[in-house]
């Protein structure tokens, strides 16, 4: 798949109510600017690294805009950093992964309904089948969303997750951002048979691929698996079709393994400027909306900026206090050798 | 205690009971009195499980409270850490010992570390019951010992009863515990009876017992090896040496207090163990003997294990588990040093 493929015409709003339109397109620049941030911030030496989701956030915003947060459940990776600001995740202590101060984040997953940073690639997605699973249980309304990679496709994890939710019927909808490459290996050498979509059909549900440069399909797609399992329908797979422009990580060297050429014409389809012509030609949307919305992203990131980096380190006798609910005699003897030995 | 809970019968007198029995009606005591207990796993459902242990749960509790899970060991593992995220104590079940391995993944990276990394958000009372240890004779990977595999690992809790009256306690314990444990069945105990009293938990997590009294030499043992100690101790006892065996019951967290109490009784300690003898749990039974009682010790510990070997096919496997004749042995090494 290439870029020019990818999308023929870009976003198609009609269906969509003219503010969603807008937020979602206020969530994506926020996130850009939010991305650009956090690389300057690793650059600054304030992260020790980062991973950009730069060229994903109308997959990242068109789905997570489509969940209902009252009673929705979001299962991340480590680069779904555009979900939780679109879910309203504290972001102070969502970057607080990137800064190293707690590896899952010092947001609280559960108040959020989004999940912890999660770096076992495909590890969270049967997660979120045991989530749904849990809900149907007991009727009730919620769904669970899983994300993970194209890379994490491979994983036997992701396989077993979908066939138990095929199986249980489980209301959870498997949203991969096929994002073409898994750090230095394309999704050629990745997906046998091409496509993740395909493999939804052997686990008995629907599978649908969308443009992910387009946040109105991708917003209608997720919509209608989320309605689909909230009726009683079952599990969906989405697989998203965009592309990850900035390396891996702030560590990687994209120059050792593919054609910026490649990168350059991705970024020529820009998800946000896409939403932005979309949203003039609909009229959603006039000069002030753009420059307001411009301002309100970057007062926001400013403040989260100020935020993650005047947070504290938890103390490392802090280290004790979560392993267990009920803390075992041994580990609080442990806490008290680091703190006489070690520090507070 | 909710004696509603208990059957009547266990809990008035003495029954004779199998361990099979007691975790069944343990299971049923804890799906009884929390609706938010789920029992789950390969073959619990109408079948009652291989080694019939969930005999009559579902039939009891419905298929929403009992139910079969696809053939994947990590999926089952995944899907109770989502449970358990969503509010439920799940109580899954992994077939055998020697194919926990492929949930390893889960259990160590996500279920051990899921309230860690959530800070105490994410609730993770998940009780994986797993089939353990040899003694049956069974075919490859159906009999393996992994309690140090799992007792290394942060965040898990490890318990391996050795009597039915045990079995019964220790499951309830792990299953109300707030925190995921590894519960494990000597399986080459489910059927043997004991005359007990199926009834709450009289001792708190992490407590050993002491199975029978004796002032010459500590025997430390759990599950199936603490029956073998029993057996050494009675011939022994014939030759008027008197062994002390303490059932660990729990592998993390290991009762340092009690262990270093029945050493200094006794001066001398034997850890008996199936799994094989290189990092196995004796050396850490050993470790916390010298660190703790070593004022009392009048010889070195010594391990009775298995081999660094794979669990042997067939009839060699009696061989390679602990006999009493080899516990004997390293009693007379503790006695004569
Ligand atoms: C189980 C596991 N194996 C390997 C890694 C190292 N790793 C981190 S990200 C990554 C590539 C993942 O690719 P993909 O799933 O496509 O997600 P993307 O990074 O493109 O968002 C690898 C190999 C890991 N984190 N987890
Ligand atoms: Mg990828």
């Amino acid at each position: 798949m290439n870029a020019e493929e990818a999308a023929p015409a870009g976003p198609d709003l009609s269906g969509i109510p003219p503010e969603l339109s807008r937020s979602m397109y206020r969530d994506m620049l926020t996130a850009r600017l939010l991305d650009d941030e956090a690389i300057a911030l690793q650059r600054q030496g304030v992260f020790p690294a980062y991973v950009s989701l730069r060229g994903q956030e109308a997959a990242q915003v068109g789905s997570a805009a489509a969940l209902d947060t009252a009673t929705d459940f979001a299962f991340p990776t480590y680069r779904e950093m555009a979900v939780a600001l679109t879910m309203g995740v504290d972001m102070v202590g969502y970057l607080a992964s990137h800064r190293a101060l707690w590896h899952g984040g010092l947001y609280d997953p559960m108040e959020s309904r989004f999940g912890p940073v999660n770096a076992v690639v495909g590890g969270p997605v049967p997660h979120a089948v045991g989530w749904a699973l849990g809900e149907s249980l007991r009727d009730g309304p919620g769904c669970a969303i899983a994300y993970f990679g194209d890379g994490a496709s491979s994983e036997g994890d992701v396989h077993e997750a979908m066939n138990f939710a095929g199986v249980f019927g489980a209301p959870v909808v498997f949203f991969c951002q096929n994002n073409q490459w898994a750090l230095s290996v394309p999704v050629e050498a990745q997906v046998a048979g091409g496509s993740v979509a395909a493999r939804a059909a052997g686990y008995g549900m629907p599978g649908v691929r969308v443009d992910g440069q387009d946040v109105a399909a991708v917003y209608e797609a997720t919509r209608a698996a989320l309605r689909r399992a909230r009726d009683g329908g079952g599990p969906t797979v989405i697989e998203a079709l965009t592309y990850r422009v900035n390396p891996h990580s702030t560590s990687d060297d994209p120059g050792r393994y593919r054609d910026p050429a490649e990168e350059r014409r991705w970024r020529e389809r820009d998800p946000i400027t896409l939403t932005r012509r979309a949203l003039e030609r609909a009229g959603h949307a006039d000069t002030d909306f753009f420059d307001a919305a411009e301002t309100g992203a970057r007062a926001f990131c400013e403040a989260a900026r100020d935020g993650v980096g005047n947070a504290p380190h938890p103390a490392g006798s802090d280290l004790f206090s979560h392993v267990y609910r009920e803390p075992t005699e041994a580990l609080r003897r442990q806490q008290r050798v680091w703190r006489d030995e070690v520090g507070p | 205690m909710t004696e509603l809970a208990v059957p009547a019968d266990q809990a008035a007198t003495a029954t004779e009971t199998s361990m099979q029995q007691a975790v069944n009606a343990a299971l049923r005591t804890l799906l009884a009195e929390d609706p938010a207990t789920l029992v789950f796993g390969e073959d619990v459902g109408r079948l009652g499980g291989v080694f019939r242990v969930t005999d009559g749960l579902q039939a009891e509790f419905g298929d929403r409270r009992v139910f079969d899970t696809p053939l994947a060991e990590s999926a089952i593992i995944g899907l109770a850490v989502g449970l358990a995220m969503n509010g439920w104590r799940p109580v899954p079940e992994l077939q055998f010992d020697g194919f926990a391995y492929p949930a390893v993944d889960q259990i160590v990276n996500q279920m051990a570390r899921m309230h860690y990394r959530t800070r105490g958000a994410a609730p993770m009372p998940i009780t994986l019951r797993l089939p353990s240890f040899g003694g049956i004779q069974a075919p490859e990977h159906h009999g393996e010992s992994l309690e140090a595999l799992f007792a290394h690992v942060p965040g898990l809790k490890v318990c391996a009863p050795s009597d039915p009256a045990d079995a019964y306690g220790l499951l309830l314990q792990s299953v109300r515990a707030d925190d995921p444990v590894i519960y494990m069945e000597p399986k080459a105990r489910y059927w043997n009876r004991r005359a007990v009293r199926l009834g709450e938990p009289d001792l708190p997590i992490g407590a050993s017992r002491t199975v029978r009294e004796g002032r010459h030499a500590t025997l430390v043992a759990w599950g199936a090896m603490v029956h073998r100690c029993e057996q050494a101790a009675e011939l022994a006892a014939e030759d008027g040496v008197e062994l002390e065996v303490l059932d660990l019951r729990w592998l993390k967290p290991i009762d340092t207090d009690g262990l270093a109490a029945s050493v200094a009784r006794t001066g001398r300690a034997v850890v008996v163990h199936e799994a094989p003898l290189t990092a196995g749990l004796g050396a850490e039974v050993s470790a916390l003997v010298t660190e703790h009682a070593f004022a009392s010790l009048r010889a070195p510990v010594q391990r009775v294990t298995g081999f660094d070997v794979p669990y042997p096919a067939g009839p060699l496997e009696p061989q390679y588990l602990p006999t009493v004749d080899r516990i004997l042995l390293a009693v007379q090494r503790t006695l004569e040093f």
